[in-house]
């Protein structure tokens, strides 16, 4: 009985529990609810997936109305996996955000933020399980507008300045979403994603269907941080509240790119969008440029956070090369490397966010000789920076080697030694961390500092040992992602 | 000269969807080229309310009515398009209205709201 419900208490679970968190409001009894209906998450996607792998593609309507003129909730293999990221982030992150929040956000406000967090978790697994394109873009800006508010609860004042920054951009983004979703609307008469893409062929040569593809397209490359369009991230994940920055960085572009991948190949097709359109070309254009131009940049900054930020904008550049060779190593390349990489900054924001519990701040030099103090945290921290460079035994071993194999599949030798070649960078930026954290002598007021609390150091282990052991077992991540990649790629659900 | 008319009439006969076109195109305009806060989010309104267009429009029928079921009318407007704007007017208040909170904070923090001068005092520090 249960069972058949699980799709809509994957929403609704964490939207009441918002809802309690905002009329309990007491820091430790939010915080209980938020780690209740964030380990309760898990097991749903958990038992989504199984079923998934057991009985196929999952249809449930809301409130028992028919999909053409309902709301329907429609789990298959790719999004089973999303909602499994998305929640299992969740769930280590609760346990993880008790302390930093205490730390960095006012007492009468740890409350609230608790109550954004479950909203903004709420709209991303929505965003996640939903069939419907309109019903995606309420959700989309749930999480967004949630995620302003948290990003604004930052300590810094230009946490402010970063919220409405991305508040601009974010609603441009959603606002062009929705555009294309009207025509598609106009052109089809549907708004369930799957109904869309049945009828798109009779009428995806006319130019509403064109725009909106480009307009779909833009909109949530605003949202997923595709280079150039990645201008409000860097600072909205450096000056965010520890907490924030973490579940940001792991889900909230990692479920966008999940909605434009829905997008061109479920809905439009694959054969429409990149054998018929020049998407292809723009899309390694961009993605290359994405990874040299972010990651150069972020060799030269000197706050830590703001680095990895800039680190993530050229990580989404892997994902959506992968994306762009529209093959199936390519795309279960891009697929692993959403995955792992939101493994992988999730355990690095974490690492910082214990840092900066510790020292209050997080520049270069004011963490100079942190390896010492805290040698459990930065070895984590530094466990996941190996991953993201892609040394074998990781990782990121896994999905680099995908999209290495899938660029010399396609002929593009060059784009396997761009690849190869933009790991360098990676080495230099974290190899910059490492240098400052291990190598140079400890402040006086560094010296004084003791190893991170047992509860934050709990879940940064977990997770630290999560990207080697699916760099060794790759079942779960890489194989799941090629039965995603193939669902993906043979258009119709 | 009979061209010029249908042209002529095709525009007008589309006049919603210039409106929809102009809206979008100003709106945009407004949020990249205001430097003050609040500008910017006015324009950001217009740019969304465009979008409402956009759907009403595909939801008329010509001389159809409201969508109340009456025993003297047979062709109704799509409600549709409607409820679903109504949902996404929500959503452009909340919107404008977590901007505004936004602007009202930075304006405690930094003593203005134009961009440029923020800008600077940031870099100033």
């Amino acid at each position: 009985m249960i069972g058949e419900q699980l799709p809509a208490l994957q929403v609704v679970v964490p939207l009441l529990g918002a809802l309690l968190v905002a009329l309990i409001r007491r820091p430790t009894a939010a915080w209980l609810v938020t780690v209740v209906v964030s380990l309760a998450m898990p097991v749903i996607s958990a038992l989504l997936l199984l079923r998934v792998l057991n009985q196929g593609v999952i249809s449930y309507h809301l409130g028992g109305w028919d999909p053409s003129i309902g709301i329907e909730y429609r789990v298959d293999i790719v999004n089973a996996l999303i909602l499994l990221l998305v929640s299992s982030v969740a769930a280590v992150i609760a346990p993880f955000a008790r302390l930093s929040v205490l730390s960095e956000i006012p007492e009468d406000r740890i409350g609230w933020f608790y109550a954004m967090y479950l909203v903004s978790l709420a709209g991303l697994l929505g965003i996640a399980i939903t069939g419907d394109a309109f019903n995606a873009f309420v959700f989309l800006e749930i999480s967004s507008l949630s995620s302003y508010v948290l990003i604004a609860m930052g300590r810094d004042r230009r946490a402010l300045v970063a919220a409405y920054q991305y508040l601009i951009m974010g609603t441009i983004g959603a606002s062009f979403y929705v555009i294309g979703v009207g025509l598609l609307y106009i052109m089809t008469g549907t708004l369930n994603l799957n109904l869309i893409a049945e009828r798109i062929g009779a009428v995806e040569s006319l130019r509403p269907v064109l725009a909106a593809l480009a307009f779909i397209i833009v909109g949530i490359s605003l949202k997923l941080a595709l280079f150039p369009l990645h201008v409000w991230l860097p600072n909205a994940y450096a000056y965010a509240p520890s907490v924030a920055t973490i579940f940001l960085a792991a889900t909230a572009t990692k479920v966008a790119i999940y909605l434009f991948a829905r997008f061109i190949f479920s809905v439009f097709g694959a054969g429409f969008v990149f054998a018929d359109l020049p998407v292809t070309p723009i899309l390694v254009a961009l993605s290359v440029a994405a990874i040299f131009g972010a990651s150069t940049v972020a060799v030269f900054q000197s706050d830590v956070k703001r680095m990895f930020a800039y680190s993530s904008v050229g990580q989404v550049g892997y994902i959506t090369l992968g994306l762009a060779l529209a093959t199936t190593t390519g795309v279960t390349g891009g697929l692993v490397h959403l995955l792992n990489h939101a493994m992988i900054k999730a355990t690095i924001f974490m690492g910082l966010g214990a840092v900066f519990f510790r020292v209050g701040r997080i520049e270069f030099q004011d963490i100079a000789g942190i390896g010492r103090r805290m040698p459990i945290t930065m070895s984590a921290v530094a466990v996941a920076c190996l991953s993201l460079i892609g040394v074998p035994g990781t990782a990121g071993f896994v999905s680099k080697w995908y999209l290495v194999v899938a660029s010399l599949e396609v002929g593009w030798w060059w784009l396997a030694f761009l690849i190869v070649l933009s790991t360098m960078i990676t080495v230099v930026y974290v190899g910059r961390l490492i240098e400052c954290a291990w190598f140079r002598e400890p402040s006086r007021e560094v010296a004084a500092i003791e190893e991170a609390p047992t509860e934050m150091l709990a879940p940064i282990c977990l997770l630290a040992a999560a990207t080697v052991y699916f760099g060794i077992d790759t079942g779960l991540t890489a194989g799941m992602a090629e039965r995603a990649a193939n669902a993906l790629l043979s258009g119709l659900r | 000269m009979s061209d010029l008319i249908a042209l002529v009439g095709d525009v007008v006969a589309h006049y919603n969807q210039w409106i929809t076109v102009f809206l979008m195109v100003s709106g945009l305009y407004i949020v990249i080229a205001r430097g003050n806060m609040v500008k910017k989010l006015v324009g950001l309104s217009l740019f969304q309310t465009s979008v409402y267009l956009l759907y009403i429009s595909a939801g008329k029928i010509l001389s159809g009515t409201a969508p109340i079921i009456d025993p003297h009318f047979t062709v109704y407007s799509h409600p549709l398009p409607h409820v679903l704007i109504l949902t996404a007017i929500v959503v452009g208040i909340a919107t404008l209205a977590v901007g505004l909170a936004l602007v009202v904070r930075i304006n405690e923090a930094y003593g203005t709201i134009e961009e440029d001068e923020i800008f600077k005092r940031d870099d100033d520090r």
